[in-house]
């Protein structure tokens, strides 16, 4: 196992200093440390972040495997920054039994490049009729602890209430994908003038709003963990903050593209903008932003959702919704929050490592710390080449859009996955 | 102007262009030869998505009076219906020299979409439930042959807007023509956020008709009331219906229009569709009119 001296980087936008790696953790931390039999990585002007973490990433094995493999996510995903994702339930076979969860936790092991953890379905195929064997995932190897049918809402609220109460037996959270499904009947994205305009049908903030409201009076009421994917609008915010106020165990994500993209960029109807929730409107963006900033909501999340070349290039209404994100979020979130790295720092690695149960990430680099990190060049700016990005799908909605800061190397247990931009395997 | 996909892409000097050039067309039509030269050699396809008999025979009508070559296309068997995208459709028919397409598809912005993809002209025959700007175009023409203007009329446009492309289109063309739209519909029927566009809202039929010039009544699909868009046929009839009565309440000159094809009694009662105020079927005859000023404007000037 080499070891790493990083010279002269600032520890989430602290004073420069330099790190030492050995035998997967942070060996050291101090200036001026002496270089030994060290590899050396000049780190001037560097940040060093604890490795991110996705609490939301879908990677379509098994299933889709032309659209992404737990192997070209896995390097999307270190090249974007990341040492550990949260994989989703929605592959084919669904991920809702201990064979498939440890498949795509064995896969993620393979491709050795992030610790991936899959998320298991509350329900027997997404079909919210009946519970999955939620105990079976979370002993099994993969020992999953995020249960959602993301994609579905789990919309019976019987049903949300058992899958709630059950996973408090080995500390599950359930991860809603809130969409009331009959005010979302055919929706293609969100409901405002721009859909009026267009003659789109509308997906309403009601509609998620609504089941927020919900599932918070049932944590509440059952004591357990929820969590909320993928928050959009500026209601759902308020409703969150008004459920944390009461003390309910609710912790929420925000996507990159919700922070940034807004409803009018669907005008020329093309689908890379089509994302499930969909975009929404200017204020909506503020109030995430704001949200993001006061803690209401907790993580940034990608809801990275590969789609090949043919489930996009069509007519609007029969595209698959869904957005590339791993290799763009931070620099999106850099974007949109400045270099104020204690927050990035947080939202994209703290919080999402502490929701998800990974102990070895999330933590700031400090000595004894395992060495999950990532430096970033915060100077540098980015344009975003589709054909360049390493997810086997193309459909990113930031094409030729210049972006601030570039991941320059990631490590995963003191071993780099991504050295000067460049995957290492 | 290289495509017709929204009523938007048509400032008032280029509709009112369409509307005069469709004025001197309509000359052909009464001629003992309906053929004029202007497109020979030229290839029109039709790709229809949709069924839409009216509006297909129309274009083609029109095409075939100005000479161009007409390939119809329609999906039903072809390989379209085996699974071949709207991309590969368009890159096939780019490859057999089409010069303009006139597209009539069931979801909103496939126009725009194959507009991304081929060289030619494309022509929204109607997109879902967003446009059909030739339908605007055709509406605005039989309302100034009637009435002799277009700016300072009011309008009502009553009954399904939200789901209807000719009421999205007409909005914006009369608005572009300085007509006042008013729209008339339960709420139910009006999208959120038709406040931003330019038509002012009604949900009450009868205190708009006194001051309306025109009546634009809109083809209420009955399998709405399945998804409780509103009661009953019954009660949408006599809350939003037009028959002899409303009509009645209208002023002198006023005329009735009607996109087709029509509910009979129940958003129109048959002796409103068939009074001298309804202009229903110069409408269909003023769209060959009016198509075939697209076609010449789009296609005519191109070497």
């Amino acid at each position: 196992m080499t070891s790493f001296l990083i010279k002269g980087v600032s520890v989430v936008g602290g004073p420069a200093t330099d790190l030492r790696l050995r035998d997967g953790t942070v060996a050291e931390v101090g200036p001026d440390l002496p270089t030994t039999d060290a590899e050396v990585i000049d780190a001037a002007g560097l940040v060093a972040l604890p490795g991110l973490v996705d609490m939301h990433t879908h990677l379509r094995e098994p299933g889709r495997e032309d659209a992404e493999t737990v192997a070209t996510g896995s390097r999307a995903a270190a090249l974007g920054g990341y040492t550990a994702v949260c994989a989703m339930a929605n592959t084919d076979p669904v991920a809702d039994t201990a064979g498939v969860v440890e498949q795509v936790w064995r896969l993620g092991r393979r491709a050795g490049l992030v610790d991936v953890q899959p998320v298991g379905a509350v329900t027997v195929g997404l079909r919210g009729e009946r519970l999955s064997e939620l105990g079976a995932m979370a002993e099994s190897a993969a020992a999953v602890r995020i249960f959602s049918d993301d994609g579905h809402c789990v919309a019976d609220p019987r049903l949300m209430r058992r899958a709630l109460e059950y996973v408090k037996a080995f500390d599950g959270v359930i991860a809603q994908h809130a969409e009331e499904p009959r005010l979302t009947e055919g929706a293609q994205m969100h409901e405002g003038e721009v859909s009026a305009r267009l003659g789109l049908t509308g997906w309403p903030a009601v509609a998620e709003e609504a089941i927020i409201a919900r599932d918070a009076l049932l944590a509440e009421h059952v004591g357990a963990r929820l969590h909320i994917c993928h928050v959009s609008t500026a209601g759902s915010v308020e409703l969150i903050r008004a459920a944390k106020a009461r003390g309910v165990r609710v912790s929420a994500e925000v996507t990159p593209h919700h922070l940034l993209l807004t409803d009018d960029r669907v005008g020329g109807y093309d689908p890379v903008f089509k994302v499930n929730p969909p975009l929404r409107t200017e204020r909506d963006v503020a109030a995430l932003r704001e949200a993001v900033r006061d803690g209401v909501i907790d993580v940034i999340a990608t809801d990275h959702a590969p789609h090949t070349v043919e489930d996009k290039e069509c007519e609007w209404a029969y595209a698959r919704p869904g957005m590339l994100g791993l290799q763009t979020a931070l620099s999106v979130a850099l974007s949109v929050f400045g270099p104020d790295w204690r927050l990035l720092a947080d939202r994209l690695s703290c919080q999402p490592a502490r929701l998800a149960g990974l102990t070895g990430h999330g933590v700031d680099p400090a000595p004894g710390a395992p060495a999950n990190l990532t430096l970033v060049d915060p100077a540098a700016q980015v344009t975003v080449e589709p054909a360049e990005l390493a997810s086997r799908s193309r459909n990113t909605p930031y094409a030729g859009l210049q972006l601030p800061g570039r991941v320059v190397a990631t490590f995963l247990r003191g071993e780099p996955t991504v050295l000067d931009g460049k995957a290492v395997k | 102007m290289q495509h017709l996909l929204s009523a938007d892409d048509l400032s008032a000097a280029t509709a009112t262009e369409v509307l005069d050039t469709a004025g001197e067309l309509a000359n052909v039509t009464g001629r003992e030869v309906k053929k004029l030269p202007t497109l020979r050699g030229r290839t029109v396809v039709n790709l229809f998505y949709e069924d839409s008999t009216r509006t297909r025979i129309s274009f083609e009508a029109a095409a075939k009076r100005l000479s161009a070559d007409v390939i119809t296309f329609s999906v039903k068997g072809s390989s379209v219906a085996k699974g071949e995208s709207l991309k590969d459709t368009a890159l096939t028919l780019q490859a057999m020299g089409a010069d303009a397409v006139v597209v009539r598809h069931g979801a909103s912005g496939a126009p725009h979409r194959l507009a991304g993809w081929l060289d030619g002209s494309v022509i929204n025959a109607g997109d879902g439930t967003h446009e059909h700007p030739t339908q605007a175009l055709l509406d605005a023409y039989t309302m100034r042959a009637r009435l002799g203007r277009l700016a300072g009329l009011k309008v009502a446009i009553v009954g399904d807007v939200l789901h209807s492309r000719v009421a999205r289109s007409n909005v914006r063309l009369l608005h572009t023509l300085g007509a006042d739209v008013t729209l008339v519909a339960p709420p139910t029927l009006l999208p959120v956020g038709v406040s931003a566009w330019p038509a002012t809202t009604s949900y009450d039929l009868d205190a708009v008709l006194p001051d309306s010039d025109v009546v634009m009544m809109l083809r209420v699909q009955r399998e709405r009331m399945g998804d409780s868009y509103f009661p009953s046929v019954r009660e949408y009839a006599r809350r939003y219906g037009l028959d002899a009565p409303r009509v009645r309440r209208l002023p002198e000159h006023a005329i009735v229009m009607h996109p087709g094809p029509m509910n009979r009694g129940m958003e129109i009662a048959p002796e409103v569709a068939d009074s001298p105020r309804s202009t229903i079927t110069e409408q269909v005859a003023n769209g060959v009119s009016v198509r075939m000023a697209v076609l010449y404007l789009l296609l005519g000037g191109k070497g």
